[in-house]
């Protein structure tokens, strides 16, 4: 029994993770919980994008660039939905799917397997969605938003830090070998 | 088996695959086409929601009604197990002791900051003499905090109150220490709550000591701003500022904050104001069932009522 599929060519090796049945429903409804309800309580949790991290944990595990954007879309516009009335239904939704496609994308290329390589890419994902939420802010609904402030890369090593560890814990939700 | 044979195969559970000298990545082509198909289709839903003013609203009753156990237990939770926590380390009597004495005295400061509202006004007018009591009862409904917005664009809150509670759209939403957003969407159980720090949020406003009137608006960071103030108006740091009632939203004299930094703009001062609420820790917060603007009882009028008839005036108008 072996659900994690070794894809080879000429020069690549990667492997195709496969989760237990409902888990990444499962997760992906846990984060969104969570990023609605944690800061409720403890405010500082609001620099945390636990939505973005799922999107790209699964990913850069499944490697599959139509199933990666379609979970982005989804749980993208989960939260907007979430997100009250003022957050039009697309917003997060149109970024996360982009980070979905990159993701997956970059995950059929990449060891991402190492904490660093994992941090790295989580921090790069980050100031990408943060990028494109400012892109559709200020281009698609014409409001003011800053490029760049002191926020984003604290914010960016945070959830870099956070996904990293999240990462090692969703690891085990895989289907052993 | 040949290869395309074995890709077919691939989603059989269970089954090993081991595939060599192929690559059976998705065709780069066909998700490029899908992404571009998603992201036009959200394009179009944004823009289509632009246009028409449109939010979507049974994708959102769909997410917020699947979502609203689970934050609902979430809030119980998280109240029990606090609650087992500090009954524990505190004697029971004493603690709902004093959960009684912080909801009165909840109560008590919404009054007094109320009556001090009234107070500077009749200051100001001078006219106060046995300024007693107060203004009218107002129908309100407390509720507590469920869940905030799920991302950093917007600050909204979700109470657990909601249309059958009576809460309708444009609802004031205050706390005992002062104005914290209105109500701008409403569910069967719940209700969304705009903060006065979200960039769209805000409410009329007014200087206690002048009077000067303007508009307290939010940036998406936790100050606020007072807007339209000219430069020629004196503004000191520390100045209070309450609710004009203009906004036909909050009553008037609701605090709203604290001028914290002012300095001239082009026409206007930029003018940025601690919120009065504390909007980053609401757990609870009160909605006024009414749209319509809390009238006080004037100076004159409670100062007239307030005032002991004498006997001599009673029976003179005594027929």
């Amino acid at each position: 029994m072996n659900d994690t599929f070794e894809l080879r060519n000429a020069e690549t090796h990667i492997e195709v993770h496969k989760f237990y049945p409902g888990a990444v429903v499962l997760v992906a409804a846990a984060a969104l919980v969570l990023q609605a309800t944690g800061p409720v309580y403890f405010p500082k949790l609001s620099v945390l994008e636990l939505p973005l991290l799922v999107t790209i944990y699964f990913g850069l595990s499944r490697r599959n660039p139509s199933t990666g954007l379609l979970l982005g879309m989804v749980i993208g516009l989960a939260q907007d939905a979430l997100s009250g009335p003022t957050v039009p239904l697309g917003f997060y939704g149109i970024a996360k799917t982009v980070i979905g496609y990159l993701a997956s994308s970059i995950g059929a290329r990449l060891d991402t397997e190492h904490p660093a390589a994992r941090f790295s890419l989580i921090f790069s994902f980050f100031v990408v969605h943060q990028g494109i939420l400012v892109v559709v802010r200020r281009l698609l609904l014409a409001q003011p938003e800053a490029w760049i402030n002191v926020h984003l890369a604290i914010a960016a090593a945070v959830n870099a830090l956070l996904g990293t560890v999240l990462f090692l814990v969703l690891d085990r939700l895989r289907r052993s070998s | 088996m040949r290869w395309w044979s074995l890709r077919n195969a691939l989603p059989l559970k269970g089954v090993s695959y081991r595939i060599t000298g192929l690559v059976t990545i998705p065709s780069k082509h066909k998700s490029l086409t899908l992404l571009a198909g998603v992201l036009l289709a959200q394009l179009l839903m944004l823009a289509v929601q632009i246009k028409r003013d449109s939010r979507g609203r049974l994708i959102r009753v769909w997410a917020i009604s699947a979502a609203y156990p689970f934050e609902r237990s979430g809030a119980w939770g998280y109240g029990k197990v606090r609650g087992v926590w500090t009954h524990y380390f505190a004697l029971r009597t004493t603690e709902r002791e004093n959960e009684a004495l912080r909801i009165e005295n909840d109560a008590l400061k919404l009054t007094i900051t109320q009556l001090q509202g009234r107070a500077a006004e009749a200051d100001r007018l001078g006219a106060i003499l046995g300024f007693k009591q107060a203004h009218e009862h107002v129908p309100m409904v407390g509720g507590r905090v469920i869940a905030a917005s799920a991302g950093t664009a917007s600050r909204t809150i979700e109470i657990d109150r909601g249309e059958r509670d009576g809460i309708r759209r444009n609802m004031a939403v205050i706390t005992p220490d002062g104005a914290v957003g209105k109500v701008i969407e409403v569910y069967g159980n719940t209700a969304q709550v705009l903060l006065l720090t979200d960039k769209d949020g805000g409410a009329g406003a007014m200087l206690v000591g002048s009077r000067t009137q303007g508009a307290v608006g939010g940036t998406g960071e936790p100050m606020l701003q007072l807007k339209y103030v000219a430069n020629e108006d004196n503004v000191a740091v520390g100045e209070k500022i309450v609710t004009s009632g203009m906004d036909k939203i909050f009553p008037r004299d609701v605090p709203i904050g604290t001028v914290m930094e002012t300095k001239p703009g082009n026409t206007f001062k930029q003018i940025r104001v601690q919120p009065a609420a504390k909007l980053d820790r609401l757990e609870t917060v009160i909605v006024l069932l009414t749209q319509e603007p809390v009238e006080f009882k004037s100076a004159a009028e409670n100062a007239q009522s307030a005032a002991p008839v004498s006997p001599a005036a009673a029976a003179a108008e005594k027929p």
